[in-house]
């Protein structure tokens, strides 16, 4: 399968334009507050608000935030991850040779329930498929299943049991292929990895590609797996992530006002690029023209064929409505841009290898 | 026959209440941070909260009473984001580690604060056993902070010496004081500045009639500013063997060392929890190979600060500790 049919799989019906700038978010969403007060509750011992209860307002929370992205346009949805409370603590609970030792500091009063992976890995249990399906027989769009990446659950855990975070991280990647291989079973075609970690330690891209080697081992070519990094320097991994077995790199650069894009022009990119065009730690929604100049910027790194649009990073910690403004500005602005596309109106660079098919 | 001592870095992880109650009075944003003059309410939490660590270290019997730094909720930059010449700029990355602080960026002269001799005034009255004053040294501190108003980076250095100096001054009685240095090994001073980084050490260290430790963390110093610290006037260089071993030997072998030495052993960012004979015997391992094998007293800390831990963890890391510094003379085979 070539690149082009890998994303226009993901290309709707009554599309209205020629081109196609697919549309989409990285995974996570603000929660509705009812469902962290009935959080609250599930908790109270002395509340009968019951396993039951708490289970049913994830459900009503998913799916109103799956139709939430409908109604704002995207051409793939999540269900802005309402089942998850933390990008490692939820993967650590399910995964076997992890235990939990209390809260420790990130900054300020942000606490997380750093794990400790005191005994080899192992896959004992399905962690997103539940989530997956719900999602899917919720809504019409496809969904994408956002999955924290190995090297970051290795590298945001403290290891009592491995030799180094190198042999831990590609336990974990086993098992993450193993999820995989669960969720195609189950009817998923769009994987995310993410892999904030990689970030912090740019000088480590070389284990984050053995992992995705193990990762992608054995899965069809027509999953598309993107690939997640935000809020580094680039440079210090470009272009040797090209060489990663991933259809997309999904990459933060609206936050730094595209300071970065240089770094993609040379060599050429030569994966698909969902590009953060709306910057998640700005309050305010963008406007659609703003929007749209961000969108061409991606079009000075790769053809629109190559071009997919989301926001920098997960969205949860903007208010609600703002992040439904976002999203909602950021299709709009996409439309627009494939419109002045069929049109003629824009300068595009054309694919760097000449399309056989 | 050398003396062992047991002692840590500071900079605990705050019991876990008082991160609730925290969380609650003072919220979870940038502006939200300490500010050097906060309320009644937060003062009270922070009180109690330092009472349980100055507990937990007397109850494990650790031989130098730390006061925590429970407020310091920007690390090793906290004498300066409190700071009234100082602006709060952007959150930033602590070193390599996913821990953030805010960017002090200063922008007056760097005049007395007293915030950190108060914390320790309050500490001393909570115990009888010895004082271990913490701070950021010079280097590190004025690395971890951004210039507006000294103009080159020797004069704020030398600013942030003197600023630290003045702080040391005001301190109520202490046995040591610890100064953290991890920038000298995470963003090495080149040629020139590194020499003035141990003179900055030197002003500060001066300031006060306590035995002075400088300890750089998350690996190993390089020779040349091995060789520079040596010429400060200080009692003990701390070593992180948990990061860097091969370094650490090669420098104290080169260049040989103070009378006293800190030995950071146990992993302040693991919870996995050493066992005491395996410290004593890793401190023995170290000097067998030095040709000079004798040291007045060997500090037995903590590799780095312990806030990384959760709170359980970090009682077990001090019990660790003081078990180690308490047995008889071990010998490796």
């Amino acid at each position: 399968m070539s690149q082009d049919q890998n994303k226009d799989q993901f290309r709707p019906e009554d599309h209205p334009n020629d081109h196609f700038l697919l549309s989409t978010v990285v995974g996570s969403y603000p929660k509705p507050k009812w469902l962290n007060r009935a959080k609250e509750l599930h908790q109270d011992p002395e509340h009968g608000f019951d396993e039951d209860d708490y289970q049913e307002a994830l459900d009503d929370a998913s799916r109103l935030i799956a139709h939430e992205h409908e109604r704002a346009g995207l051409d793939v949805v999540v269900d802005g991850e309402m089942r998850r409370n933390e990008m490692v603590e939820y993967f650590a609970h399910r995964i076997e040779g992890y235990e939990f030792n209390g809260p420790v500091k990130v900054w300020g009063h942000n606490y997380f329930d750093k794990p400790s992976v005191v005994s080899e890995v192992e896959y004992t249990e399905t962690w997103l498929v539940d989530e997956y399906e719900f999602t899917a027989e919720a809504t019409n769009r496809p969904v994408k299943v956002p999955i924290t990446g190995p090297y970051t659950l290795a590298n945001w855990s403290f290891n009592e049991a491995y030799e180094d975070e190198e042999a831990l991280a590609y336990d974990l990647a086993d098992l993450v292929n193993e999820e995989i291989e669960k969720l195609v079973e189950a009817g998923a075609r769009y994987i995310q990895i993410d892999e904030p970690a990689l970030a912090t330690t740019p000088d480590d891209h070389a284990i984050v590609g053995e992992c995705l080697e193990r990762i992608v081992a054995d899965i069809p070519e027509a999953v598309r797996i993107g690939l997640h990094v935000c809020y580094g320097d680039y440079s210090r991994i470009y272009p040797e992530i090209l060489e990663f077995p991933v259809d997309e790199f999904d990459l933060e650069l609206a936050n730094g006002d595209y300071d970065q894009l240089e770094v993609f022009t040379d060599p050429d990119f030569t994966k698909d690029l969902a590009l953060g065009v709306t910057d998640v730690h700005v309050a305010e929604v963008e406007s659609v023209e703003q929007i749209e100049r961000n969108i061409e910027k991606g079009l000075e790194i790769v053809p629109p064929e190559q071009l997919v649009v989301s926001p920098d990073c997960g969205v949860k910690l903007l208010p609600r409505e703002v992040a439904y403004g976002k999203m909602a500005n950021m299709v709009e602005a996409a439309r627009n841009v494939e419109a002045r596309l069929d049109a003629g109106e824009l300068d595009v660079r054309s694919a760097p290898t000449p399309a056989d098919d | 026959m050398t003396e062992y001592v047991s002692t840590t870095p500071g900079l605990f992880p705050l019991p876990d209440w008082a991160k609730d109650d925290l969380s609650d009075l003072k919220g979870h944003q940038k502006h939200d941070l300490i500010s050097g003059d906060e309320g009644e309410a937060i003062t009270d939490v922070y009180a109690e909260a330092r009472s349980d660590v100055v507990d937990v270290q007397a109850g494990a019997g650790i031989d130098l009473v730390s006061e925590g730094q429970l407020r310091w909720d920007d690390m090793l930059a906290h004498p300066l984001t409190v700071h009234e010449a100082v602006e709060t700029g952007g959150i930033v990355r602590y070193y390599d580690n996913n821990n953030f602080y805010r960017d002090p960026v200063v922008t007056d002269d760097l005049t007395f604060s007293g915030d950190v001799a108060s914390e320790l005034e309050a500490t001393g009255a909570l115990t009888e056993e010895p004082l271990q004053a913490v701070l950021p040294g010079p280097y590190s501190l004025a690395d971890l902070a951004t210039d507006e108003h000294y103009g080159d980076e020797s004069t704020f250095l030398e600013a942030v010496a003197d600023f630290l100096a003045g702080e040391v001054d005001a301190f109520p009685a202490h046995e040591t004081l610890f100064l953290l240095e991890p920038s000298l090994v995470e963003n090495p001073p080149g040629d020139g500045l590194d020499e003035q980084a141990s003179d900055a050490i030197d002003t500060v260290a001066a300031a006060t009639d306590a035995d002075v430790i400088v300890h750089p963390f998350y690996g190993a110093l390089e020779e040349k500013m091995y060789a520079h610290l040596l010429d400060a006037d200080i009692d003990a260089v701390g070593f992180d063997f948990v990061t860097e071993q091969d370094q650490s030997l090669y420098n104290l072998q080169e260049y040989g060392a103070t009378d006293d030495i800190a030995l950071g052993l146990v992993d302040g960012q693991n919870t996995l929890v050493e066992e005491p004979e395996a410290v004593r015997e890793r401190a023995a391992w170290v000097f067998d190979r030095l040709p000079v094998a004798t040291f007045d007293t060997a500090y037995l800390t903590t590799n780095t600060e312990t806030f990384y831990l959760p709170y359980a963890k970090f009682e077990a890391k001090l019990e660790a500790l003081v078990e180690a510094a308490s047995l008889a003379e071990v010998t490796t085979a």
